[in-house]
């Protein structure tokens, strides 16, 4: 079947998968970073689509791992593949993620035009996960991982993260 | 199988990622400052990532190999990137330079395997182009920090193009795989690519109040596997380990 960009996720199977965050930001849970793109129950085995945020995200293959252990913590088998299309985007971050993310100290990403006016144009538009002051500049736009950019908030002084708009 | 044009196709895609990953690797802990270490660094994870994609697909293709061993366990003249890629980290103006003069082409390269009659190469180009989006907007801005800079930095960013600029022809030559992968629609024409190329790099050589070299003396041989000495180096570092301990898991 082919994978659009509504996930297929079998209901049953979200208490175990809200189980597994991401290793790097562990407030977010695989759901709230939208890279199940399915996960159903096939004959007693339990098949999921996993697609990649950036290529080469070394998490990805930590989530898959995760997977399947939680899954066999229920007694379940679970058999994990990676799919490259329709490829991951911003978009598919839950809500709830993005808020999570904000408390978590990581800006999230804003819409595409914003994102590349703040990232390419020096706009001074990201707000400080710390104070909440627009008076911020990116240092880089890569930072701790592939996902994000490094900003610093000239009110407070403080760098964050920013997590990259991807369309 | 492998000897087949369109295996020989992937590897050159592939092998590109590969070794400028591997150069950029090299940079880990040795950037001029922070941000560029980490900038490089994340570039380096993002084509290897590419890279792993493509090697996975190969090596089911294949059926008697893995990405690990399509990546390590070759000798030299069975590795199909261009020269360009495999040139050292001289200096950081080499760095970008090398990167600026990859990151053109790869973009232009990455738009049109998007339209791959291929599933598989289209889906790589259209999660890869995003993140090459990235790297370009990053080599650029350094060529132009670097050129419109100080005189020292001026100097040394138009050694750095006028060093690497011979390898740039080799990009639009077309060797027997890419060829016979354009005719069929899987692979990019990228004879087709050259007079786009040139003229977007030299507008931002120009931004960078640097010269845009008039040398018409070009190498090539990367695609044929016939590399620079460099090659040699490259590969003893990076395929040491698992030539020492084959079959080696962490």
């Amino acid at each position: 079947m082919t994978i659009t960009s509504q996930p297929n996720i079998d209901n049953a199977l979200l208490p175990i998968l809200e189980q597994v965050s991401d290793p790097e930001i562990p407030v977010l849970t695989v759901l709230d970073l939208g890279v199940i793109r399915e996960a159903i129950e096939v004959n007693g085995v339990v098949q999921i689509k996993l697609t990649p945020t950036y290529s080469g995200c070394p998490a990805m293959d930590v989530i898959s791992d995760d997977l399947a252990a939680a899954f066999l913590a229920v007694g379940k088998e679970a058999v994990v593949e990676l799919i490259l299309t329709p490829a991951w985007s911003t978009d598919w971050i839950s809500e709830a993620g993005k808020r999570k993310m904000e408390a978590y100290g990581i800006a999230a990403p804003l819409e595409e035009t914003a994102d590349k006016e703040a990232l390419l144009g020096n706009k001074k538009i990201v707000k400080c996960t710390n104070c909440g002051s627009t008076n911020t500049h990116l240092v880089s736009q890569f930072g701790s991982t592939a996902c994000k950019a490094l900003f610093k908030c000239d009110d407070c002084l403080e760098p964050f993260d920013y997590f990259k708009c991807l369309k | 199988m492998k000897q087949s044009n369109l295996y020989q196709y992937i590897l050159g895609l592939a092998d590109n990622s590969l070794i400028l990953g591997q150069r950029l690797g090299e940079l880990c802990g040795h950037g001029p400052n922070l941000e560029t270490d980490i900038a490089c660094t994340n570039i380096s994870l993002d084509l290897i990532g590419q890279t792993r994609s493509y090697y996975q697909y190969l090596a089911k293709m294949a059926g008697d190999t893995s990405e690990d061993a399509i990546a390590f366990m070759r000798l030299e003249r069975e590795y199909r990137n261009v020269l360009l890629v495999e040139q050292p980290n001289t200096h950081f103006g080499y760095v970008i330079g090398r990167q600026f003069l990859f990151d053109v082409y790869h973009l232009q390269l990455l738009k049109e395997l998007q339209q791959s009659s291929d599933e598989m190469l289209a889906a790589i180009a259209k999660k890869s182009i995003k993140e090459v989006s990235y790297h370009k907007r990053f080599s650029g801005d350094w060529v132009k920090r670097l050129g419109d800079g100080t005189e020292e930095s001026n100097e040394k960013m138009q050694e750095a193009i006028d060093g690497l600029w011979r390898y740039t022809d080799e990009l639009f030559q077309a060797n027997e795989a890419e060829t016979a992968m354009a005719l069929e629609g899987v692979g990019a024409d990228v004879t087709a690519l050259k007079e786009t190329y040139y003229k977007e790099v030299s507008a931002v050589l120009d931004e960078a109040m640097l010269k845009v070299p008039e040398s018409k003396y070009f190498t090539h041989g990367g695609k044929k596997g016939i590399h620079s000495e460099h090659m040699g180096y490259l590969l003893a570092d990076m395929q040491y380990m698992q030539r020492t301990y084959p079959d080696m898991k962490w």
